[in-house]
Order: structure tokens, then sequence, then C-alpha cells
């Protein structure tokens, strides 16, 4: 990226030659001024929600996976036995989890088409927001999936709901850490030939201590004792915020390489 | 030899040889100490001599992932970047890799005749394997990145975002085994103070596998430095044996479509 060379870091180069003649110096004076991270962050997500809106990846296969996957822990574990109500919160996030391997797999894999790369960097996003927004976009699929997930599990599991505060508490932070984690492994893996097999082994292990966080702060809140989640909920955040972190520092020197 | 394809060395050759020669004698020494000179253990037996291995291995284990999340670290430092750090991050974390291994299997061999099981869900040994698990996945990465330059730097993010990791896996996992079951077989009686010759033996083996894990990562290190070196030559034969079918068919001495070294 040649062009690229009196840019500031973190940012590609724009293609186009200016007037014959023109200094490289004299390129940024026509150059529109960057947007700022949320407007970014905000036209990534619409664009990733746009597509699914019209691919219906997530609800067309991604949900049914994750329904599956409901259906045959029933089969694992005798549904007579009363397991399957205590073990629903672990069992649902171990569903959440598995289902957002494809979730961010495709998230990925759709700016890996011929092309969509340059184009991307044609228009100077931010390594950033371009993180954000696809982590933001795959929150919003993922909330959607658990909004039929959850239910699911009460009718079929015949778990009490309750604590819906700490439910939300705890939620919302494991949510953001799990497609901030896959986001970025995704973002690792992508160009290799090997991404959809590798993901697993990359995302599980480092997504294990959300599962573990958030199945204690869920089984804490069904039991109605909100006050010990606390703990777990503030540990969803923290790994929520160091994913998200890691990945809006990285993903330029992730993303930006072109292969 | 450029830089970047150099058949680069970590130490001298002189060190290199020493280091392994030094290796070899302390592994003797340790054999010979935790075999026959050392007592059995009076509480555990002979099983406790697994424990000069088994705390020596995990020694070099956190040694290892440490040195990979730095040199990783200096890689995508610009000031610091140099393919040297890559090499060594990776060769560094294939030892970790192994003795993480190493430190799970002789545990559970230890814990069979002691816990009376093969594994218990104690914290320190969850972390453990999730540890494996991580640099396992990293691993797998850098085969499938390739020695590119890109490579190196997606494989540093890696390295530094499992290495931050560690932490968040620790303590969720205390906390998790700590609230919920107090007391578990891993209670400080079982493991009380050592000393004598059972400590000396215990510094032997940490000394040995220190020792052991400076000549292999400068093995490790040597083999990646003679990879790209062979990589490097084949592709010049190549390009050399297209540009001599091109002039050999009458083309241009230039064909298109050689990509650029």
């Amino acid at each position: 990226m040649s062009a690229g060379a009196a840019l500031s870091p973190g940012r590609s180069g724009r293609g186009g030659a200016p007037a014959a003649g023109a200094a490289p110096a004299a390129a940024p004076a026509d150059r529109p001024a960057p947007l700022p991270l949320w407007r970014e962050v905000a036209l990534v997500a619409a664009k990733d929600l746009r597509i699914e809106r019209r691919s219906r990846v997530t609800t067309g296969q991604v949900l049914p996976f994750a329904l599956v996957v409901v259906v045959l822990f029933a089969f694992a574990l005798d549904p007579d036995r009363g397991l399957l109500a205590r073990a629903a919160p672990g069992l649902f996030w171990v569903a959440v989890l598995l289902a957002g391997l494809p979730a961010v797999n495709r998230s990925v894999g759709v700016e890996l088409a011929p092309g969509v790369r340059d184009q991307l960097a044609l228009t100077r996003l931010d390594p950033s927001g371009l993180f954000v927004g696809k982590v933001l976009a795959v929150v919003v699929e993922l909330a959607a999936l658990q909004a039929v997930l959850g239910p699911a599990m009460v009718v079929l599991y015949d778990v009490r709901p309750g604590g819906a505060a700490v439910l939300a508490a705890a939620g919302v932070p494991a949510t953001v850490a799990v497609a901030a984690a896959g986001t970025l492994y995704a973002g690792l893996a992508a160009g290799t030939r090997v991404r959809e097999t590798l993901l697993p082994l990359l995302v599980l292990p480092v997504t294990s201590p959300v599962l573990l966080a958030a199945t204690r702060a869920w089984e804490d809140a069904l039991a109605r004792a909100p006050g010990d989640a606390w703990g777990w909920v503030a540990m969803l955040w923290v790994a929520a915020v160091t994913y998200l972190a890691a990945g809006m520092l990285a993903f330029g020197a992730v993303w930006e390489d072109g292969t | 030899m450029t830089a970047t394809t150099g058949t680069g060395r970590l130490f001298s050759v002189r060190v290199e040889a020493a280091l392994g020669a030094a290796a070899a004698a302390a592994f003797g020494a340790l054999a010979v100490l935790g075999l026959a000179v050392a007592p059995p253990d009076a509480v555990q037996g002979d099983a406790q001599r697994i424990m000069y291995l088994h705390v020596p291995t995990a020694w070099v284990a956190y040694l290892a992932f440490g040195v990979t999340a730095l040199a990783s670290g200096l890689y995508l430092w610009p000031r610091t970047r140099a393919v040297a750090w890559d090499r060594l991050a990776g060769a560094s974390a294939e030892i970790g890799v192994l003795c993480t291994g190493l430190t799970l299997a002789l545990g559970s061999l230890w814990g069979r005749p002691i816990w009376g099981v093969w594994w218990a869900w104690d914290a320190r040994l969850i972390t453990t394997a999730v540890l494996f698990f991580l640099y396992l996945g990293y691993l797998a990465l850098r085969r499938v990145l390739g020695p590119t330059e890109a490579g190196a730097r997606r494989a540093a993010v890696a390295a530094l975002v499992a290495f931050v990791d560690v932490p968040i896996v620790h303590f969720s996992v205390e906390w998790w085994r700590t609230l919920h079951q107090r007391a578990t077989v891993f209670t400080p009686d079982l493991s009380p103070s050592i000393e004598g010759v059972m400590a000396l033996t215990l510094w032997v083996g940490v000394l040995a596998f220190t020792l052991g894990y400076l000549a292999l990562v400068a093995l490790r290190y040597r083999i990646a430095g003679l990879e790209a070196a062979r990589d490097a030559a084949a592709l010049e034969r190549a390009i050399a044996a297209r540009v001599a079918a091109a002039a050999a068919a009458g083309g241009t001495v230039e064909p298109a479509g050689v990509p650029a070294p």
C-alpha cells in the first residue's frame, strides 16, 4: 500500500490517484474527515444485519442448530431425573457458545468474498470500528437467538424462570464477550483454508471462563439467590471489556494485511 | 543470507553444545537423586518421586508461555519487530505445550495412588488443562498461518490474547471451586513442607528442566530458521526454472505471473 505511506497508522491507503503530478503530501487535503467511531460501528453493524436480514442465515440455520442442541441435551441427560432443569443454565450457555461459532464464522466470512477487502480498505474504515461493528451485529444475532432459546428451555426442561435482572445483567456481558472473542479469533484465522475447523479450538478455550461465570450467575438467579451472582457479573464484564479492548487494539494488525 | 531467511541461532554453537551437555548431566543427576538417593516420602511413599518431574515441568510451562508472550509483544512493538521474536515465540510455545501436557500426565499418575482418582476437578488442574488447550490452539493457528510477516503478526496477537486470558481463567476457576467445594482433596496437609535431600532433588529437577528448555528452544529456533531458508531457496529455484523455461520457449525472460519473492 504505497499510497498509504502518508496516512496515519491504522488506516488503509486510498487507491485513486489524484491529478497528474500531485504530490503525495497534497493528497490528504481533498479527503473527507474520518467518521466518528460510533458512526463507523453503526454503519458496519447495520450492514451486517442487513446482510443477515436478506440471507437469513441466523434465523434459518444457526437458530435451528441451537434448538437441535437443546433437544440433544434432553437425550443425553434423562428428562425424568430433573437433571435438565438443574443443568439448564449451563446447557443454555453451551448452546449459545456452540451457536456463536457459526455466527462469527459467517460474520467474518462475508468479508472474505473476492474484492470485499479492497472495497473495505477504500472506505478507510477504522479497524477498531469495523471490529466493534461486527461484534455488535453478532451480539444482536445472538440476543435474538437467546430470546428463542430461553423460552424453549423453560418449556422443554421445565425450568422455573426468575431473577430477570440478574439474568440480563449477566447475559449482556457474556454475549458481548463471546461475540468479541469469537470475532477476534475468526479474524485471526480469516483467509486460511481451515478457518471453520480451527475456530472451535481457538474460541472455546478462551471463552471457557465466560461459560463458567455466566452459568454460575444464572444458577444463582434461578435459585433466587442473586446476592452470589454479582461477583460473577463483575467477572463477565471484565472478560467482555478485555476481549473488546484486545480486539479494538489488535484488529488493525489482524485485518489489514490483505491475505 | 539475509536476516529474514538466515539460519540464525539463538546462542552460539559453543553455548548451544554446553547447554545440551549441562542439561544431560543435570537430568542424569536428577535420575540418581530422585530414584536412589532421596528417601521415599513418609506419607506418599514412592509416588512422591513423581513430584521431582511434575513441579519442574509445571515451572517450565509457565516460563515458556511467559517467554512466548514477551517475544510476541516485542514482535508487535514496531521498534523491536524482528523475525527472531516470532521464531522464539513459536519455539517456546511448543516446549510450553509439551511441558503442560507432561505436567497433566504426571499429575494424573501421581493422583491415582495418592488421591485415588486420575483426575480431580481442582482449580489448579482445570486452569492447567485450559492453558494446554489455549496454547494448542495457538500452535495450530501458527501452523496454518505460515512464516509470513502477516502470519507472524496474527500469531503474536493470538499469543497475547491467550496470555491475557490466563488470569481470567485462573480467577474464575479458583473462585468457582472455592465457592462451591470448600474441602477438596488438595488440602495443605497433603503437601508438607520438604527439606534436605528431597528439596535438593527438587531444585536439581528445576535446574535440569530449565536447561533442557533452553537447549530445546535453541534447537527449535534453529530449525525454524533452516525451514525458512529452505522455503526461500525452493522459491528461488522455482522462479529460476520458470524463467529458464520461458527463455527456452522463446518468450520474454520475465514471464508474467511469477510472484515477487
